[in-house]
């Protein structure tokens, strides 16, 4: 694989070719916030919170989805970043009903630690409040839609990983939400294996082990590249 | 001509309210309303969560009390899963439950009510405070303040927290108790033993200077209602209902908690947010004047039902407390709710001692699994301020499609209104409120140590507005506080 060399954060930086912006700059030691992005899957460019500036480019580029170029001069961290990116969180606050003190997630979720990193201490937008019904029809899990943040971690884990594809996305824009089984309620989905992969990928409290009480929710993620790497590489890192 | 005053806000109680006194065409008081203008909603938002997580959102309701209405919560959650929860979780839900009175009760007797007691009733208003405690008993206040902080570390101990500690869960607990917190607990107790006899002291001294007080503060005839253990024992946790008349006889010696529904009601008015519940087999209201189905819940309440306390010390005072009432009779005057209220304080610490004694509760087994079995669940006890009941019905994914929170401060509702016309027309003295008046009308309120912020869903700090209105609406005087 041909290396390429860049400059990210004025700093001379050498990546595969094949490589995105996003791992090349987080491999140099730059972190760069991500939601919909999970090592394992299927990168989305969904949340946009990985944003970069390239030099040249005139608008801000994804950089889960933004492959390296020779050259290629990049920045990750500008005011101007940072205020979309407080931005981005504070859309996704004020969409659903995120109340992180009852939250079975509270103290662990992806959102509100980057809430709390990014300095969003309130919401500038109004909340739209919708009403969103919770199905707690699942024998194992339960899915409250009000916490969904969209990032479709949970379809693609599903899909490409336990190869059941029994979430999916449906609807457009403001009514766009994540469904099981073509719709149906999940305990009625005969597609699920209740494997349980997709409440461990979900960054917020959107998906959790049913019965969990306020903040007691805590997921695993190494899981996803325990599994990845035994069937692609045939080599298991049962001590990582 | 007739005429109405307003006390607003009051201050120290949680929460918010405003006071109407209404005067007759005579200028005498012809009627008290406690108006409660704040409204939350949470029977209404908790409708569609799922019942596992009703614990930690109902205890968000107050920062005073929020482990009742866990501990409420939990006990109805563990009735829709119909499982019976360990032993050592049980016990550990009555230790942090004691903790919580040990706390609650430091706060509301030290903090807030002590101030009028050993400073004075009439004493200047900008001293007549916890600050002002401190600067007049230094050593007394210090005291208050590490009994409260005993409670309140027992709470943080188990709830890695000691507000809001998200830890009572359907089926039992989450954490139990370490070797060292056994240490701790047990070698400060005899100090906090000693804090509270010594204001049960303070306050019987005192009793000499209050005897107007005595039998104007929410000295009347009424039911009284709350647990009792299935032996007639003071309880706080779990155990039967019981109402009591106010000749002491026993209207219902111990009902199941289920059976709630058949002896309490809730009347709506409209001037208050918070609703009245009463005695259901005695009525509402027939006519104008008294209601039948008055009752109070609280600790005067719990120590009037109850036959005996069950530790020797809190007994000792028991027997004390029973020479308070008229010819055998319960106690009735309201004022005594400072001295019931130290001797649950006492009555906890040496429960405390008890549990922490009893191996039971080091079992590693704390929390029993089952799923949605009944599609209601009913759980009933006493919080600091009376009895709690919460009640949920859920779909049979477990789903809530009902709530219903009956708080310790509603239940108090029309107690609280006679209270405080019963001090109006006793210190009312012309057209026009005095500091006195309005500070004795809070302190009859304090007497409840109402959490209105529970009870109406209130939020922010106690400001209340004390108005004089006459038969024609129209507002003579008005004292803001707060």
């Amino acid at each position: 694989m041909p290396v390429v060399t860049l400059t990210i954060n004025d700093k001379l930086v050498s990546a595969q070719s094949d490589k995105t912006v996003l791992e090349a700059a987080r491999d140099a030691g730059f972190e760069i916030p991500t939601l919909c992005h999970l090592e394992g899957l299927t990168p989305r460019g969904g949340c946009r919170l990985c944003l970069v500036e390239v030099e040249g480019v005139p608008r801000l580029l994804a950089s889960c989805v933004t492959q390296v170029q020779e050259g290629m001069v990049v920045r990750t961290e500008t005011e101007r970043l940072h205020n979309y990116r407080k931005m981005m969180v504070e859309l996704l606050l004020a969409e659903r009903n995120h109340v992180c003190a009852v939250c079975v997630m509270n103290g662990h979720c992806e959102l509100q630690s980057l809430a709390a990193k990014l300095g969003v201490d309130h919401v500038r937008y109004d909340y739209l409040c919708p009403d969103l019904p919770v199905d707690a029809s699942h024998e194992r899990n339960t899915r409250d839609p009000n916490r969904c943040i969209l990032c479709a971690r949970c379809i693609r884990v599903c899909d490409e990983v336990e190869g059941a594809h029994c979430l999916d996305m449906m609807g457009r824009g403001i009514h766009c939400n994540i469904i099981t089984g073509m719709n149906q309620e999940w305990g009625k989905a005969r597609s699920c294996t209740a494997c349980g992969k997709c409440v461990q990928v979900c960054p917020t409290g959107a998906l959790f082990k049913k019965g969990s009480s306020v903040a007691e929710m805590e997921k695993q993620r190494e899981f996803l590249i325990w599994i990845l790497d035994g069937r692609d590489k045939k080599v298991w890192h049962w001590s990582r | 001509m007739a005429q109405t005053i307003h006390i607003e806000p009051v201050t120290r109680i949680e929460g918010h309210a405003k006071i109407t006194i209404e005067l007759d065409d005579a200028g005498k008081v012809s009627d008290a309303k406690f108006h409660v203008v704040e409204f939350r909603g949470f029977e209404k938002f908790c409708e569609g969560r799922t019942y596992p997580e009703m614990p930690g959102i109902t205890m968000r309701i107050c920062g005073i009390c929020p482990i009742s209405h866990m501990i409420a919560s939990a006990k109805a959650c563990d009735a829709i899963t119909g499982v019976r929860i360990p032993k050592a979780a049980e016990k550990l839900r009555r230790l942090i439950n004691h903790a919580q009175y040990v706390q609650s009760h430091a706060l509301s007797f030290f903090h807030l009510s002590a101030p009028d007691l050993l400073l004075g009733m009439e004493s200047d208003p900008a001293a007549r405070n916890v600050i002002g405690l401190i600067q007049a008993n230094p050593d007394l206040a210090r005291k208050a303040v590490r009994l409260r902080q005993f409670g309140q570390e027992i709470i943080r101990m188990l709830g890695t927290k000691s507000v809001h500690p998200p830890w009572a869960v359907p089926g039992g607990v989450r954490d139990g108790l370490k070797e060292e917190n056994i240490e701790w607990i047990r070698k400060r107790l005899p100090e906090e033993m000693d804090t509270t006899e010594l204001a049960i002291k303070l306050l019987l001294d005192s009793y000499g200077g209050f005897s107007r007080e005595i039998e104007v503060y929410g000295n009347f005839p009424s039911l009284f209602v709350g647990l009792v253990t299935p032996e007639g024992g003071l309880e706080f946790y779990d155990g039967l209902l019981r109402v009591m008349d106010a000749d002491g006889k026993l209207l219902e010696k111990g009902l199941a908690n289920e059976k709630w529904r058949d002896i309490i009601a809730e009347a709506v008015e409209p001037w208050s947010y918070l609703k009245f519940p009463y005695f259901k087999p005695f009525g509402y209201r027939i006519g104008n004047g008294d209601i039948p189905g008055l009752y109070r819940v609280g600790p005067l309440a719990r120590v009037n039902i109850c036959d005996f306390a069950g530790t020797p010390k809190a007994d000792r005072e028991l027997r004390n407390f029973r020479r308070l009432g008229k010819e055998g009779k319960p106690v009735w005057s309201s004022f005594h709710t400072h001295y019931a209220r130290l001797i649950e304080i006492l009555f906890s610490l040496e429960k405390i001692g008890e549990l922490i004694e009893d191996p039971a509760i080091m079992n590693g087994h704390l929390r029993s699994q089952a799923g949605v079995n009944n599609d209601m669940g009913v759980g009933i006890m006493e919080a600091p301020r009376g009895t709690l009941f919460h009640e949920y019905q859920v779909d049979e994914t477990g789903v809530l499609k009902k709530v219903n929170l009956l708080v310790a401060t509603g239940n108090n509702n029309l107690a609280m209104n006679k209270t405080i016309l019963q001090i109006a027309r006793s210190y009312m003295d012309g057209a026009s409120i005095t500091e006195g008046l309005c500070n004795r009308v809070e302190h009859g309120i304090r007497l409840y140590d109402p959490c209105l912020s529970c009870s109406t869903h209130a939020v922010g700090q106690m400001p209340m507005v004390l108005q004089l209105v006459d038969s024609k609406g129209n507002l003579v005087d008005q004292k803001v506080r707060g």
